[in-house]
């Protein structure tokens, strides 16, 4: 593949992009009011600040009203299977890293159904963002309990209050390894836009965890019950580079609730850096197929 | 032995922790480098210590097709291997044994029993491993082999250790050999040399290495027997060969991960057996409708659930023909050796590329642990490359571009992300021509259709590059034998024995699965006399399967499903009794306990 990187550049300068071409080809069908569009907006907007082009961007999702994003974006996307938008956005991402990969998903495909993976990326350090639009329910299937839903939230799978607790998804991150760790608001789509920013631009796995309300099946987690709650962590003397700090910023939940970025290690090597195959020779997706003679010649005698 | 070619069989017994891998690999360089053919099988069991392992090797001047009837030669490396086999070995035959340590029991007439005095011969080393340098000594004197060929190899294999650790090595060997020489009478046609060096791999290497010629840049897995050999070669070979190697933490991570990293152009490869594969399922169905090319390898081990994990069985079939909801084209092929395997992985990617669907290649604990030798000259490195429609350049003309665009052909031109000119969705949902749902609210039953034929279409023209099965042996014969995948090389020696009976069989081994050979199959089957359907499990899967594509009938079978692969002998008493009219369902009594 040609990478005409010279060309890419003058392009940008030419023509700078506006939050509107990165438009998917259907609009959204999320409900009026839902926090999504604070999400999308956010991102397309990030896009623009970052001089990215649609060409140079993946979008991976899994399966829930908030992993419809890649039809309403406009990138490459992979709208995949539910939970399973961190696996595949890590093969696309080894494959070809020159792809921007962003997963973007919703709290019960991300932190439910694809824990198991989510826990594992953060660890594996893999150079993506992920953007969870946390609804703290299940929406697409019409409102039932979620990894995120409070302790004692009534919901139609459980009428009579949930007995769990909920995941906090800001300390697992920490926990679990990952580099960038932070909660966004929809509601506030400048900060949400500076966030995304900084998570795309971070070298590692980095985890925006968004309050982003389901306006209707979740009547607990309203815009009017965070509106007096949030706080901008920015306003508080944290230092992000201490993690049992950000755990307890994270933990805080009640009458405040912070957000913002959270924790973040800028210099630990990505996996990407740490792959010796990835070292030199470009992507590997557009490597040349096929084995040299020498490497056959080494295989056989190995065998004999 | 057989009379008309060299043909010796060598079995080493013992607990898992003995070191019986070691001697065994001396034994199999040995032969391949004299030139000699060889087959491997290796009974064993899920246990790090203790417990019955009997790794078996037949060898011969021509080429070896399975592990064979019987034992010539026995080493016992303790006491429980001779209570299993002893009443098994036939006069003629030979018993290695530590004397100090092991009991003979009651032997037939003519097996030479050789009980080594291993204390007096070691000058009482105390290591517990010197009875198996031992045992390979008094081989060389029983083979007829010189005994500097022995030296040549322990040297190599411990000079790491120091030169004191060679020389105690070599020592022991020696005494062994020579105690033999004045003990033991050997075989009485010394060991051949074949014409060349052969080389020698395991199913697993050969589909690992199958892979890295096709062009295989991202290998994912997550261990499970016994597909992790396939594993380790990948991760030993990576940084030479570029390979992307990634252990991931689950079989669902694993396919997922192969199929992005696929979606990228990639030629991506993964292999587990069929529990792991179980996790693996909702992805091939993803790659079905995203249509993104990959290649899967299922690995049967003997089931269900967890079942026997080192044991062999073809028990999966159903569950590769079945494997993810939903309606969409796939193929599945099943390898007969392991030269077929790696043949069958470049085979497999260019089709899958080709028509943009998942590719399943189901192998099994026969043949992916299985290790044989093979004419380095068989071996193809550099198989033909075929991406098929696949766009890797951006666009120039501004045209707009459909990723899923209804073709005559149903194959949509594939452009990768990261091009200009070519931005696009691939969904698991339902979608139009353009990628963009068709699940939700824009649901229209005529594009439905469409695209549901659009894919089922891709795959018209498959038969022009699968190649149909053909009988081989002779055209006209009192019985048939069809079986499918690693059967191949017991049944090929069973209609060899069945000659010698003055029985006429021949053979139908099957490989292609879907695309299934219906035309050609029924045209075969239906000129036979008798049609014998051979397959290592219960229900008589592959004949269920046969059946449901052809309609065909048919009554007589012979099925193992004990773990333990057949041995030729028993298909060729599956077909006496069954031709006598005792039995229409043979099942062999598998009488070697291991």
């Amino acid at each position: 593949m040609v990478t005409d990187t010279a060309v890419q550049e003058a392009e940008r300068t030419v023509t700078k992009l506006k939050a509107k071409d990165f438009n998917g080809k259907v609009d959204p069908d999320w409900c009026p009011g839902c926090g999504d569009f604070g999400v999308l907006s956010s991102l397309q907007k990030a896009c623009v600040d970052l001089e990215l082009h649609p060409h140079e961007i993946l979008t991976v999702s899994g399966i829930g009203c908030s992993s419809n994003f890649p039809g309403f974006f406009n990138s490459y996307g992979m709208h995949t299977l539910h939970g399973r938008a961190l696996p595949f956005a890590t093969g696309a991402k080894l494959a070809n890293h020159e792809l921007t990969v962003i997963v973007t998903g919703g709290d019960g495909d991300g932190y439910g159904i694809g824990g198991n993976h989510f826990t594992h990326l953060a660890r594996r350090n893999v150079d993506l963002t992920y953007i969870v639009m946390n609804n703290q329910i299940y929406g697409l299937t019409v409102g039932q309990t979620s990894p995120t839903s409070e302790f004692g939230m009534k919901t139609k799978s459980t009428p009579f209050g949930s007995l769990e607790t909920p995941l906090n998804p800001i300390t697992a991150a920490i926990m679990n390894g990952a580099t960038f760790v932070a909660r966004g608001y929809s509601a506030d789509p400048k900060g949400l836009t500076d966030l995304l920013c900084q998570a795309i631009q971070h070298k590692g796995f980095s985890l925006v965890d968004v309050f982003s309300p389901c306006v209707t099946f979740n009547k607990d987690n309203t815009y009017d019950w965070f509106k007096p709650r949030v706080k901008k962590l920015e306003d508080e003397e944290h230092d992000f580079h201490d993690w049992k700090a950000a755990c307890e910023q994270a933990l805080v939940w009640g009458e405040k609730i912070y957000y913002g970025k959270f924790f973040q290690v800028e210099k630990k090597p990505t996996l990407n850096d740490l792959e010796p195959v990835l070292n030199e020779g470009g992507p590997i997706c557009f490597r040349e197929l096929g084995l040299a003679k020498e490497q056959a010649k080494k295989l056989l005698e190995d065998m004999m | 032995m057989n009379s008309d070619k060299y043909d010796f069989v060598i079995s080493i017994g013992g607990a898992a922790g003995q070191g019986i891998a070691a001697p065994g690999d001396v034994l199999a360089w040995i032969f391949v480098r004299r030139g000699l053919h060889l087959y491997t099988y290796n009974a064993y069991q899920s246990i790090i210590r203790g417990g019955h392992i009997f790794l078996t090797f037949r060898v011969s001047t021509e080429k070896v097709y399975n592990h064979g009837d019987k034992t010539d030669l026995l080493i016992c490396l303790n006491q429980d291997t001779m209570d299993r086999h002893l009443k098994h070995m036939e006069p003629g035959s030979w018993v290695i044994y530590n004397s100090d340590t092991i009991k003979p029991g009651e032997a037939q007439d003519g097996v030479q029993l050789c009980g080594i005095p291993i204390k007096e011969l070691s000058d009482n080393n105390r290591n517990k491993l010197v009875q198996n340098t031992g045992a390979l000594g008094v081989c060389m004197h029983i083979l007829g082999l010189d005994f500097g060929i022995l030296e040549d190899i322990l040297t190599k294999q411990f000079i790491r250790k120091g030169q004191t650790v060679v020389d105690e090595n070599i020592g022991v060997a020696r005494a062994a050999c020579d105690y033999a020489v004045a003990n033991f009478t050997p075989c009485s046609e010394a060991i051949p040399e074949g014409e060349k060096p052969q080389a020698w791999w395991s199913g697993n290497e050969a589909l690992a290495m199958g892979g890295a010629c096709a062009g295989v840049k991202f290998y994912a897995a997550y261990p499970m027997s016994p597909a992790t050999g396939v594993l380790h070669w990948m991760a030993k070979y990576a940084r030479d060969l570029g390979i992307m190697v990634r252990q991931v933490e689950d079989e669902i991570g694993v396919a997922t991960m192969a199929i992005g990293a696929a979606a990228t152009g990639t030629r991506a490869m993964c292999a587990t057996s069929g529990g792991g594969f179980a996790l693996m399922t909702e992805a091939v169905g993803s790659a079905g409708m995203m249509e993104i090319p990959v290649v899967m390898i299922n690995v049967q081990r003997a089931g269900p659930s967890t079942g026997v994990p080192t044991k062999t069985e073809q028990g999966d079939l159903w569950q590769m023909l079945g494997s993810s909801q939903g309606d969409f084209p796939r193929i599945i092929v099943a390898p007969k050796d392991a030269l077929d395997a790696f043949n069958t992985v470049p085979e497999l990617f260019n089709l899958v590329d080709r028509y943009q669907c998942p590719g399943i290649i189901i192998s099994d604990l026969l043949i992916s642990e299985g290790r044989s030798s093979v004419d380095p000259d068989d071996i193809n490195f550099h198989p033909n490359i075929d991406l098929g429609e696949l766009i890797t350049k951006h666009s120039t003309n501004g045209d707009e571009y459909l990723r899923y665009k209804n073709t005559e052909s149903g194959i949509s031109p594939r452009a990768v992300p990261g091009l200009k000119g070519y931005v696009h969705v691939m969904a698991t949902d339902e979608q139009d021509e353009d990628g963009v749902l068709i699940s939700d609210e824009f649901t229209n039953p005529v594009k439905r259709r469409m695209m549901v034929e659009k894919r089922g279409r891709k795959m018209q023209d498959i038969f022009e590059h699968v190649a149909a099965p053909e009988i081989e042996g002779p055209k006209e014969a009192d019985v048939t034998l069809v079986g499918w995948g690693s059967t191949y090389g017991v049944i090929h020696e069973a209609v060899e024995q069945l000659k010698t009976e003055g029985i006429t069989a021949n053979h139908l081994p099957v490989k292609w699965i879907v695309p299934f050979h219906v035309k050609e199959i029924m045209e075969i089957l239906s000129n036979c006399k008798k049609v014998i359907m051979v397959e290592n499990n219960y229900s008589g899967q592959f004949y269920r399967y046969m059946r449901s594509e052809t309609g065909l009938n048919v009554d007589t079978h012979i099925r193992k499903y004990d773990g333990e692969p057949f041995m030729p002998h028993q298909v060729t008493n599956g077909v006496k009794e069954i031709l006598d009219g005792e039995t229409e369902v043979f099942v062999p009594e598998h009488k070697i306990m291991v």
